[in-house]
């Protein structure tokens, strides 16, 4: 990869992040009524005068947005209280409820490829036969049942009927399997398709009858030969997969209890909690973009004919 | 010139078009009996979808056939805690999530062949631009966009619309929006396509006849690009459709009043405990839902088998 394309691909980085910001801002300007104003009992003129310049409400409103919210208060001085939860910083909530959605997703990410990887390349490698039938029958599955109906059957076979797991929760090892599969099934099923398609396109090519002719065993044939080249489009659906089982994850952690950042998003959505989701829409598009970034250089460094920053992934 | 020699290709192709394999025929009856029931029992259902009889909440569906002859039809799914008939509620957010659907995937492609037009006939500097505007709306998370745009458009659009109608504000907004996120990958895909298309041969004899810009856009390419915009239409559908349940069943969705097959799963989240397992309320949207998003997924497969050249080039590959 030149220095130069280099460049324009990280230069990406915070465009991206200025364009989500400036996007976020917009559209809560654009929005009726603030958690101080609007509700059953209407705050005294002085308490209301105190809340609005504790929320820096009495600035500008691009000096508020664009300066002392995200810069002054967020950054610096990190004492960017929540509208809703007040006795809290947005810093303190997103510290607590980050990681667990972070390790939710991230293993999900995990079984997503290993098992989306595999499944794919046993289905190529024993086309039309009855393990082609059943990861095809995954794949559909995966792709068009929401995640909330997955969790859902696996909250019911999994915890009320075989009670085999905790039903829902956080904190222990054996927590983390249903969700994490539920959320695991949509982007697993992506990857299978991907791979499967992959693999009999590059398993048709004369390289790997070549391997073949020169007496490569079959294992090796498929996984040392032919998998490297299938899993190039995997690889570049990595960041939409990211983006998947980290907004997805909301759901599964509402059907499963689990303490992660949904609830807070939701809430923050509800309640026009201006500074929680400013916050949380910054943090996820940092990762998502960082993400992104991280898988288009792992690309490049993969494949050496692709140009990063070239249209056209 | 026209008839003859077109004729012989036409016909080559046609009977592949028309093949509809087992399962995919399957989902099209599935999917024509939902439909079916859903639309032509709207003016029933509209009417008694809010209608309540504590007396009778959280009765259960009949169990076996023997009770299931003696019960009225109004209770054969159950009703929930507000004694409403699920039945009716299932039918009548059948209609909306599938109205839904349709609008949101309507104005996804109508965007992304527009998007994907431009672009691609352009070419040059502006669809450089173009493509780098496409790239970083790919990476924006998507559904936290969709939450804020619903919440701070539609208190304006209840307010344009009038009495009657300023309930489906929150539905339009809802659809508007996430048809705005979702017409990425067509403009992707159109865009390639005429690409490849406007230096062909017919392009380039419509544009030295003197043909507007537009008149060869609307008249000599987009008719070629009928096949992959049926086949991203057929699968924004069952996405805007899952999409909205998602939101729904999270809360910031399609709000109480109106129903929605998501919204009836989140209501019938709190019987899923092991007390009193209120089983009815959860299983029927669900399944209603399932059965709607897998029979679309199927069709839309069946159709990119048929149409796409490049899943046929993948030998029926099922290319993602």
């Amino acid at each position: 990869m030149s220095g130069a394309a280099l460049l324009r691909r990280l230069l990406q980085v915070p465009v991206v992040l200025l364009f989500i910001y400036v996007t976020t801002v917009l559209l809560l300007m654009a929005t009726p009524g603030n958690p101080f104003e609007a509700g059953e009992r209407p705050l005294p003129p002085e308490v209301l005068a105190a809340k609005r310049h504790q929320f820096n409400y009495d600035q500008p409103a691009l000096e508020r947005y664009f300066w002392t919210w995200p810069i002054e208060r967020l950054l610096i001085r990190r004492d960017l209280r929540s509208h809703w939860y007040e006795d809290r910083t947005v810093t303190e909530i997103l510290a607590v409820s980050l990681p667990v959605s972070l390790q939710l997703g991230l293993f999900a990410l995990c079984i997503a490829v290993l098992g989306g990887t595999t499944l794919g390349v046993v289905a190529a490698a024993r086309r039309d036969r009855a393990v082609d039938y059943l990861a095809n029958l995954v794949a559909l599955l995966g792709i068009s049942l929401p995640s909330f109906v997955v969790g859902l059957v696996l909250l019911i076979t999994g915890c009320l009927w075989l009670r085999a797991v905790p039903v829902g929760g956080w904190g222990r090892v054996n927590q983390i399997w249903l969700p994490g599969l539920s959320l695991a099934l949509g982007p697993l099923a992506y990857i299978t398709r991907l791979t499967r398609s992959a693999m009999l396109e590059v398993l048709a090519e004369p390289y790997v009858q070549a391997a073949r002719a020169k007496g490569v065993g079959r294992r090796r044939l498929l996984f040392g030969h032919a998998f490297p080249n299938a899993f190039l489009p995997v690889l570049s659906y990595l960041g939409p997969a990211a983006a998947s089982v980290l907004l997805g994850s909301f759901v599964v952690e509402k059907v499963f209890a689990v303490p992660g950042v949904g609830t807070h998003v939701v809430e923050s959505v509800r309640n026009r909690d201006q500074t929680l989701i400013l916050a949380t829409v910054l943090t996820y598009g940092a990762l998502l973009t960082l993400f992104q970034l991280v898988v288009d250089l792992l690309y490049a460094l993969v494949d050496p004919r692709i140009q990063v920053g070239r249209a056209g992934r | 010139m026209r008839g003859a020699p077109s004729a012989p290709g036409g016909m080559a192709r046609r009977p592949r078009r028309g093949r509809l394999h087992g399962p995919a025929r399957i989902a099209l009856g599935c999917l024509l009996l939902l439909a079916a029931a859903s639309l032509l029992t709207l003016p029933w259902t509209a009417r008694l979808m809010d209608a309540q009889d504590l007396a009778r909440a959280l009765t259960p569906p009949p169990a076996g056939i023997g009770e299931l002859a003696q019960t009225p039809l109004i209770d054969w799914l159950g009703r929930d805690a507000n004694g409403r008939s699920l039945l009716v509620r299932c039918l009548y957010g059948g209609a909306v999530s599938m109205a839904f659907g349709l609008l949101a995937a309507f104005l996804a492609v109508t965007l992304g062949v527009a998007y994907g037009l431009v672009s691609g006939y352009l070419g040059g500097g502006v669809d450089g631009l173009l493509m780098r505007l496409l790239d970083v709306f790919q990476s924006l998370p998507h559904i936290l966009l969709v939450m804020l745009l619903s919440i701070s458009l539609q208190p304006r659009l209840q307010q344009l619309l009038p009495a009657g109608l300023d309930r489906w504000a929150n539905f339009l907004i809802l659809a508007c929006a996430i048809g705005a996120v979702s017409w990425l990958t067509m403009a992707r895909v159109i865009r390639g396509q005429v690409l490849s298309l406007r230096g062909q041969a017919f392009a380039e004899a419509a544009r030295a006849l003197g043909c507007s810009r537009r008149r060869i856009l609307v008249r000599h390419l987009l008719p070629h690009l009928t096949g992959p915009i049926l086949v991203y239409a057929a699968l924004t559908v069952p996405s805007a459709i899952l999409q909205e349940s998602f939101l729904s069943f999270l809360g910031v969705g399609i709000q109480p009043p109106q129903a929605t097959w998501g919204l009836l799963a989140a209501d019938g989240i709190g019987g899923v405990n092991p007390i009193a397992f209120q089983w009815w309320l959860i299983l029927f949207p669900c399944a209603f839902l399932s059965v709607t998003l897998l029979s679309l997924q199927l069709l839309a497969d069946a159709l990119r088998d048929a149409l796409d050249p490049r899943a046929r080039r993948a030998r029926g590959g099922g290319a993602v």
